[in-house]
């Protein structure tokens, strides 16, 4: 599929990745076998609290069955976490133990117990269903704050608490000061709702150990192979990194959820060596819901202080993060450094304190997901800001325009440790008016009414912090590793490219953009370039694609590799036409003398790098082939106002979304059909989130929404036609003024949504509905309001 | 899976003597639910005994009656013109189960012999007083759905034929849950010469049930706002993470409201 | 036992075990990997395939129901390098990212088109309930639908 045009920065060049998987020539790791494979089934744990014992004796026996390890057969190191949270009183955070099979006690349906790895995985299955397992049940803990007196008892025993950590951020005596003397204090308590991330790809991987050689290699569904070596390596298995090979081929979504380093992974290579065959695991979607890390699942108590014009004085919150039974790889950051921190949005309000316990509960563990606490502060701030509104008999629109940081006002700096580099609200605010007609909702209100039905208007006019880096940065708020990027480009001696990164496409389209970089930079066709990601054999490192940071970061990488393609190719021209490198220009793809009709291609200069007849070997070696790292100065800051229209039939509290429109600033755009496939889907998820999904236990610690029979997963005719648009301010900090675009539809939109159901209820006294809006919710709503009047 | 043998007999007799030939066979239809049920090793069987080759698919159309083989697909029915001619609420009803693909697969006699409390099929069979006809006799709609799950279906017994009397005028109108897309609450409304009778699915303790409340207003006055202050009572109805009893009892009236419109 | 079934166009005859799902059949035994499983209780949709004219999902059969089938997958409907109208349609309007559920989805809405030349947009929407999507807020995808609607019905 031959692309026409330009192929550079701006242009909707389509997608080079999109052949192969149209014609199902994908390669996901559960399409991939290898020679003497094993399957293995996991058995897992159906109880959410107990001391357990099994008998697999006769499961050992039985049909095909390779073995069968239990936890006390695999002595490794502990799954650990990458971010360590301290307490406000300087202790760290408490880390329990998380071995990859429970040895003695189970903590959460789903936990891993027996590993069956047997011929097929009929057999394995079969198998499992032969061990005898005997639970001494424990009482469960699900609610936080049941959980937060440790009258229950305790998740883990050894860590006497089960508070993870008691953190806290920002002035409290200012904000304490400030609320004591407003005019207006507004308060809220939200829930954000438990998701499920599902990504369409459930989790496989393949351990694969190879004796001769004593090489393991690791096919995986991961976001970042690198950041799994390292975990799974270095903290489980022992394993150093030149014996240890991690393939994420074709990653089918990930969300975040394929982030973390998981337990099946360290067992399938682990295994792979203790049968010296290749062992492979792939994840049952029922298996999914319970094995995979969910997401959000805070509840927070907000204050917002206001002075007699609406402006906003003081932010308080506080709020308990679940963190399910064990800490996932970067669970600890996700309620403190990639929540609080975000409490200032797009507002001016000069005294924010915030306040965090993450509470260890008998549940699936709780990490990032699309998003990944910037979603959580998001809602809380719109949805206060909302009620503030109401409150005051200060319209939507004004409360906020009252409230923006102004555009000259960047570098922002806000009371809870982020500056902003640049950003207007207004800005997007005003397109996003435009855009979803917002002149002509009292006559579709209207109309609405002559049917019988309720309809509403919900803004959320939000910021984000992504492009998740610099490594100093959050070396000092406790992460345990760096977060820049490394790229690799390399000419090939005709003038092709091959880039190598180390951030990860699972559906962003980074072969795409990224060689739009290239063409843009080098001055060739992006078919002349191939992206190359996923294999840390391949790639000389790599920190991987998460909070919307493959551009920001790893393009960013690619383009400082570029600069030192070009420098090379500079000089190496000036060599051959017998010029000062100084006086070399780029046009085009040309290197050319300035001044003069003298020039050379990228494809004669790189010809004459690998074929080095004539060249200036004093001072350069041969070859075209550069490597850069890049670690960012700040995080980066899209912004951007979500407006949410929905028509309610007051009869069933039936919630349809009307209208959805975005107006996002996330820097430059290098590919716009791909930003805007990008903020559908954030806005789906989102959107999901606000009427739809939720992960819902019973008291004994079942998933009740176990499967798609429960869990409601949007579907097409959930939405209408998404009205996207972006305005641009550059990011001051990185040579392209990228922000990044994967997270911002998810961040935004869920407190639009529910501003909008509660302006269609509020002619009838309602102020808050929780999510996910259901219908039944929806309809209580609507009675209590009408029992109460 | 657990292992099983398969068989596909070419009559319904052969297909009786086959499943009357192992203690633990099952029959196969569409084999929408029974197929996931066995992957999931939620049930089992020793042999499947398909009925697709027993020549159970087809539709038949009277002045009066309607005969639908038991294996007719759910888009066989919604897109027969002589059902969305005499009967159209029975080729609505068929055009929303599931979705496109399961209903080219799934089937009249599967859905009712499997009777899940959210099916759509039963509320059609129960208010239109269908005729379930099997290899061994023919079973009134009232006595053939016997509670969740549960049918008067003898081991062995296989169904042959649906017969629904063409009525007056017949609707359905469906809540699905947003999850599975079930119903959370189905109405069938039906008008007879002797009455009105409704059915409901989804929303029974006991699966499909007759709306009497609504039966005994409609009978009395069958006009447009004859149902708005009706309360339909909570017992036996069922209460889940989807939806309350409370609010099932209200999206009943809400979609016989809403159905009412097609009988008037 | 035994079956014989053509798939994309070549007879096949394989000996199976009659509790293989057809997508294991298609996947493992045929290595026919753009058929995908996304779920287990057949509400994705990604496993979708074309059996004897309908559009079905190969999760929910088993490979012995389809004995003496025609059935083609998704690396069955391009001619040569030419893509289908749906195919091209999903790559011109950006209607697929991580790409897992897109064979399931081109084969599902191949059939909704074909049995519905005029589809509306409502009707895309709705039609698409067996198929989900975690990337695409089915935006695009929708768009996709309707052009190829227009290429395949002109």
């Amino acid at each position: 599929m031959p692309d026409g045009g330009s192929t550079g920065i701006g242009a909707s060049v389509k997608r080079k990745e999109d052949y192969r998987f149209l014609v199902g020539q994908g390669n996901y790791t559960d399409d991939i076998n290898r020679p003497n494979q094993t399957y293995t089934y996991m058995l897992r744990s159906s109880s959410a609290h107990a001391k357990f014992s099994l008998d697999i004796t006769k499961a050992s026996e039985a049909d095909g069955v390779v073995k069968i390890f239990v936890g006390t057969d695999m002595d490794v190191g502990s799954i650990p976490c990458g971010w360590q949270v301290d307490s406000k009183d300087g202790t760290p955070m408490r880390e329990p133990a998380h071995p990859p099979i429970a040895k003695d006690k189970v903590r959460y349906v789903g936990e891993i117990i027996a590993v069956i790895i047997a011929e097929t995985l009929e057999d394995a299955k079969n198998a499992a269903e032969l061990i005898d397992v005997n639970y001494e049940d424990i009482p469960v803990i699900i609610d936080m704050q049941e959980a937060l007196n440790n009258a229950n008892g305790l998740v883990h025993d050894e860590i006497e608490s089960n508070v993870c950590y008691d953190w806290e951020i920002g002035d409290s005596e200012a904000v304490d000061k400030a609320i004591s003397e407003a005019a207006h204090i507004t308060t809220l308590d939200v829930r954000n709702n438990r998701l499920i991330p599902n990504a369409m790809e459930t989790r496989s991987a393949i351990g694969d150990y190879e004796h001769s050689t004593g090489q393991y290699t690791l096919y995986t569904t991961s976001q970042n192979p690198h950041v799994i070596r390292l975990l799974m390596g270095a903290f489980v298995l022992g394993l150093p990194e030149h014996k240890l090979r991690v393939i994420a081929p074709d990653v089918g979504g990930g969300f975040g959820s394929k982030i973390f380093h998981y337990a099946e992974e360290s067992i399938v290579t682990w295994a792979s060596n203790q049968i010296r065959r290749p062992v492979k695991w792939t994840s049952d979607r029922s298996e999914a819901f319970i094995s995979d890390a969910h997401g959000r699942d805070h509840v927070t108590s907000v204050k917002l202080a206001l002075d007699k014009d609406g402006k906003f004085l003081a932010l308080k919150v506080d709020t308990l993060a679940n963190m399910g039974a064990y800490l996932s790889t970067f669970a600890s950051s996700v309620p403190t450094y990639l929540y609080a921190t975000l409490l200032a949005g797009t507002y001016t309000t000069p005294a924010i304190h915030c306040n965090v316990k993450s509470i260890f509960t008998n549940t699936v563990p709780v990490d990032a997901y699309r998003g990944a606490g910037r979603p959580e502060a998001t809602y809380l701030i719109e949805r206060i800001v909302d009620k503030a509104a109401r409150e005051m008999g200060i319209s939507q629109v004004d409360i906020r325009r009252k409230n923006f940081i102004p555009v000259d006002a960047f570098p922002y700096q806000t009371p809870v440790a982020l500056q902003y580099d640049s950003g207007n609200y207004n800005a997007t605010l005003d397109a996003a008016l435009k855009k979803a007609d917002y002149d002509g909702f009292e006559a579709r209100k209207a109309a609405s009414a002559k049917k019988g039905m309720l309809r509403g208007i919900g803004f959320s006019t939000y910021l984000e912090a992504c492009g998740i880096a610099p490594s100093a940065v959050v070396g000092s708020l406790g992460a345990r590793a760096g977060l820049f990027e490394c790229a690799e480009v390399r000419v090939h001696p005709t003038g092709s490219v091959t880039v190598f990164t180390g951030s990860h496409s699972h559906g962003q389209g980074h072969e795409t953009t990224f060689a739009q970089l290239v063409s843009e930079k080098l001055g060739i066709s992006t078919d002349m370039v191939e992206i190359s990601h996923g294999d840390t054999n391949n790639i000389p490192f790599g920190m991987g694609t998460y909070g919307s940071r493959s551009l920001a970061v790893g393009g960013e990488a690619i383009v400082k590799a570029m600069d030192k393609v070009i420098a090379k190719a500079k000089k190496i021209a000036a060599h051959i036409m017998e010029a000062s490198a100084d006086d070399i220009e780029l046009n085009n793809g040309n290197f050319e003398i300035a001044g003069t009709d003298k020039s050379m291609s990228l494809a004669d200069i790189s010809l004459a790098a690998y074929v080095p007849h004539n060249y200036p070997h004093e001072e350069l070696e041969p070859g075209l082939d550069e490597k850069a790292f890049y670690d960012p100065l700040n995080f980066t800051y899209p912004g951007g106002c979500h407006i949410c229209e929905v028509e309610i039939n007051p009869n069933t509290g039936e919630v349809k979304v009307e209208g959805m429109t975005a107006v996002d600033d996330v820097g430059k755009v290098i590919n716009p059909m791909i930003v805007e496939g990008q903020i559908h889907g954030g806005l789906a998820q989102g959107i999901g989130q606000a009427l739809l999904e939720n992960a819902a236990y019973d008291s004994n610690g079942q998933l009740l929404s176990g499967s798609y029979m429960d869990y409601a997963m949007p579907r097409a005719d959930n939405f209408v036609d998404f009205k996207v648009g972006n305005e641009v301010t550059l990011c001051t900090h990185n040579s392209l003024g990228v922000k990044g675009c994967g997270e911002v539809g998810a961040i935004g939109s869920p407190p639009a949504v529910i501003n909008a159901v509660v302006d269609a209820l509020s002619e009838l006294g309602v102020d808050d509905i929780s999510m996910p809006a259901t219908s039944e919710k929806v309809w209580s709503a609507i009675n209590n309001a009408k029992n109460k009047n | 899976m657990y292992d099983l043998q398969y068989s596909k007999p070419s009559s319904v007799n052969d297909a009786v003597a086959e499943i009357k030939k192992s203690s633990d066979a099952k029959f196969l239809a569409g084999g929408m639910t029974m197929i996931p049920t066995l992957k999931a090793r939620l049930s089992s069987a020793d042999m499947l005994v398909d009925l697709k080759g027993s020549n159970l698919s087809y539709i038949s159309v009277s002045s009066s009656e309607i005969s639908i083989g038991s294996m007719t697909r759910h888009c066989d029915v919604a897109s027969s013109s002589d059902i969305k001619g005499s009967l159209p609420a029975l080729a609505k009803l068929a055009g929303g189960i599931g979705d496109h693909m399961v209903r080219s697969c799934g089937t009249i006699g599967g859905s009712l012999a499997n009777n899940d409390p959210a099916a759509c099929y039963p509320s059609a069979v129960l208010a239109l007083g269908a005729t379930v006809v099997t290899n061994e006799r023919s079973l009134k709609a009232d006595d053939f759905f016997e509670g969740m799950f549960e049918t008067a279906l003898n081991e062995d017994e296989v169904i042959t034929e649906v017969k629904f009397s063409i009525p007056e005028k017949a609707t359905y109108i469906k809540f699905p849950n947003p999850a599975s897309r079930y119903a959370m609450v189905g109405v069938f409304m039906v008008k007879k010469s002797d009455g009105i009778s409704v059915a409901v699915t989804g929303a029974g303790e006991n699966g499909v049930f007759r709306c009497e409340e609504i039966e005994n207003v409609l009978n009395l006055n069958l006009a447009l706002d004859a149902l708005n202050n009706i309360q339909i009572s909570h017992d036996d109805l069922t209460s889940d993470m989807h939806a309350s009893a409370a609010y099932r009892a209200n999206l009943i009236r809400e979609m016989a409201k809403q159905g009412l419109k097609d009988l008037i | 036992m035994e079956i014989s079934v053509k798939i994309n166009g070549k007879d096949i005859k394989a000996d199976i075990k009659p509790n293989t799902l057809l997508s294991t059949f298609i996947r493992e035994h045929l290595n026919l990997t753009g058929t995908h499983i996304g779920c287990d209780t057949s509400q994705c949709g990604a496993c979708a395939i074309h059996l004897n004219g309908d559009a079905v999902k190969s999760c929910a059969i088993l490979a012995a129901q389809a004995d003496g089938s025609e059935i083609t997958t998704i690396e069955g409907i391009a001619s040569g390098d030419k893509l289908h109208p749906m195919q091209q349609a999903f790559h011109e309007n950006h209607g697929l990212q991580c790409g897992y559920c897109t064979p399931g989805m081109v084969m599902s809405s191949i059939k909704l088109v074909e049995n519905n030349p005029n589809i509306s947009e409502d009707e895309i929407r709705k039609g698409l309930e067996g198929n989900i999507c975690r990337c695409t807020g089915y935006h695009n995808i929708v768009k996709s639908i309707k052009q190829a609607a227009s290429v395949m019905g002109g």
